[in-house]
């Protein structure tokens, strides 16, 4: 679900030829929530902020795809919603996994290195002398 | 699984409406716009009142069973209750004793729950005649279906006054408001 989360319509797009046909149950439709952060990654939490997220429910089959995805894309909501809605069909779900998920994956985790070199790059260690002794 | 309204904001409105226009003309047969298709026993009417009415916030109870649970869950996100604890209650057999229902209190009578109950048919004829706020003489109707003894045990609550319970009856498409000022008067 995180990998179709963070795909895009477009790369979802060609995927969803030949699937079932589907119904929506809810949605798309676009709407706030609330992310919450804790300081220093442990401590007590706050809201950090409001993001805007699309979310769609989809049966396909007798099987309910959900999809909740960042930004007001509703293609990709509903798109993301019905693969996952297919993927838990055991009769296609190895292949989706082998055609759709992993190569997003791969292309996501490529991306994540990609920017974290690029921010890796420009680092700055802070130091004082108090820290050096 | 099934869909609710094709347009949640325009049905859930519309579906309010009717409802207002239900309860100031009590007795009055309103139709309903815009209905969802809901898995059984859960009729249209008492669907479509249900997902305009019910949020995170109303506490809920039905008699349909898993199937229904699910879908109002789904659609409304009401956490389910006791009968005695609900604000709305979806009645599709016979009801809780009304009595043993939340009437609200003296000082807040705005507590006091309100039933929606399936019924078979309404027919603007003979059969009950009603009469009080929001009707300039009487209405009548008849009401296929009700639970025996639903008319007396109704007119218990009336002592209670302005404590007491809002009814809506539907049948199919179909609404009819019986708020807790009305006085009914079973003629057959």
């Amino acid at each position: 679900m995180a990998v179709l989360a963070r795909a895009s319509a477009d790369a979802l797009r060609p995927h969803c030829v030949g699937l079932p046909p589907h119904t929506r149950l809810r949605g798309p439709e676009i709407g706030l929530v609330m992310l919450r952060g804790r300081m220093g990654g442990d401590g007590a939490p706050f809201n950090l902020t409001e993001a805007t997220a699309t979310r769609c429910t989809v049966d396909m089959a007798g099987r309910m795809g959900h999809a909740t995805v960042l930004g007001r894309d509703q293609e990709q909501a509903e798109r993301a919603a019905m693969l996952d809605a297919a993927l838990q069909d055991p009769v296609l779900r190895p292949a989706l996994l082998a055609r759709v998920i992993a190569p997003l994956a791969a292309e996501q985790a490529e991306r994540r290195a990609r920017d974290a070199r690029r921010a890796e790059a420009t680092r700055v260690q802070f130091f004082t002398m108090a820290t050096m002794r | 699984m099934t869909p609710g309204f094709a347009e949640p904001v325009l049905g859930a409105q519309s579906s309010f409406r009717a409802m207002l226009h239900a309860l100031s003309h009590p007795g009055r047969i309103v139709e309903l716009p815009d209905v969802p298709q809901a898995p059984a026993p859960l009729g249209p009417a008492m669907a479509a009142l249900a997902l305009a009415l019910c949020d995170a916030d109303t506490p809920l109870w039905h008699d349909g069973g898993a199937a229904v649970t699910d879908w109002l869950r789904f659609h409304t996100g009401a956490p389910l209750t006791e009968a005695h604890a609900a604000r709305f209650l979806l009645a599709s057999g016979a009801p809780p004793a009304l009595a043993s229902l939340a009437l609200g209190s003296d000082e807040a009578p705005q507590d006091g729950a309100t039933l929606l109950l399936q019924v078979t048919a309404l027919e603007p004829v003979d059969g009950w005649r009603l009469s009080g706020p929001g009707i300039e003489t009487s209405t009548s109707l008849r009401v296929s279906g009700a639970p025996p003894g639903f008319v007396a045990e109704r007119a218990a609550l009336a002592a209670l006054f302005p404590r007491g319970l809002d009814i809506m009856l539907c049948a199919g498409r179909h609404i009819v408001g019986l708020p807790r000022t009305t006085n009914i008067r079973d003629w057959r």
